[in-house]
């Protein structure tokens, strides 16, 4: 791009301070929310505060150390690369709108996080995921709602949850119920933000939650009921 | 009026669960699931999922090329407003 005043080779997208996997902390941990990076590690403080500044260099490398997580969140959310690529372009333009404005209340990671979140949110409703009306939204039909329990356990999944197929059945849930688990479940986030973000009831955050996981129970099921049929 | 919760059917506590969930309640300790393996169980398999949910979707990288795309669009948007 001639006269590009930003940098088209990418630094090293290795992060400097190390960039977290998303893989959650040990089964027996509690879920604790978007984990910071960066923000005490006084190189990316550094880069942040160019960035802030108007450094094109510095904010290609925030995203070099971002990009993976903002991206995996996104797709996440939606379940699709194509949305996911759109939504973290979307997140790194509003950052770059508005990173003069952070002003360390919280971890730079978290911020950017929450951001990110925010712009998937918002595309939703674009779609017409109306969050005012959340709970019509993400109550399902009786006939798609989560079956209840009422035989014999039979079945039963403790120990045996095979992380594949419950990605599937993540994928496959209802958008709210999706994002109600994945928000939650999945990122870490406590109900009274999940409210805050969704605008719903913390109360209404914690049932759907229950939903959401009994629909992943039942999808569950199914899918082993398939396989050990004769 | 008030029912005994050791007498609710398995049908009628599930379906007042997302409720007492929703209220905060320790659903754990509850008569019913004290009293009901069936509804234990059920509780411990959502539990199990939502421990595995922290294992679930790995992190992954952007297509290389997405930084294109996101550096065009913010000299777009500044071409823009020098325009202005």
């Amino acid at each position: 791009m001639p006269n590009s005043r930003f940098p088209t080779q990418l630094p090293d997208s290795t992060p400097a301070g190390g960039e977290e996997e998303m893989i959650s902390p040990a089964p027996t941990a509690p879920v604790t929310p978007p984990a910071p990076v960066g923000s005490s590690n006084s190189a990316d403080g550094d880069i942040l505060a160019r960035a802030q500044a108007g450094d094109h260099h510095a904010f290609a490398q925030l995203y070099s150390l971002h990009k993976r997580r903002i991206y995996s969140l996104c797709l996440r959310m939606v379940g699709n690369v194509a949305e996911a690529e759109d939504l973290t372009q979307e997140a790194f333009l509003q950052l770059h709108r508005k990173i003069a404005t952070f002003r360390g209340d919280s971890a730079f990671s978290t911020w950017l996080h929450r951001l990110a979140v925010n712009v998937v949110l918002m595309q939703l409703r674009k779609k017409g995921l109306s969050l005012i009306s959340l709970d019509e939204a993400m109550d399902p039909t009786p006939d798609e709602g989560p079956g209840r329990s009422f035989g014999a356990p039979d079945l039963t999944l403790t120990g045996a949850i095979d992380r594949l197929a419950l990605e599937r059945a993540v994928n496959d849930l209802p958008t709210g119920y999706r994002l109600i688990f994945i928000l939650h479940d999945v990122e870490g986030y406590e109900h009274n933000e999940i409210a805050s973000m969704l605008d719903c009831s913390i109360g209404n955050s914690k049932s759907q939650l229950h939903k959401a996981r009994l629909k992943l129970r039942d999808a569950l099921r199914a899918q082993a009921s398939e396989e050990t049929r004769p | 009026m008030t029912e005994d919760p050791k007498s609710l059917s398995c049908a009628d506590f599930q379906a007042q669960l997302p409720d007492l969930i929703g209220a905060g309640e320790n659903v754990a300790i509850h008569p019913h699931v004290l009293s009901c393996e069936l509804c234990r169980a059920l509780l411990a398999d959502l539990e199990t999922i939502a421990e595995a949910a922290r294992q679930l979707f790995p992190s992954v990288e952007p297509p290389e090329d997405l930084w294109e795309h996101i550096e065009s669009a913010l000299q777009h948007e500044e071409d823009r407003s020098d325009l202005k």
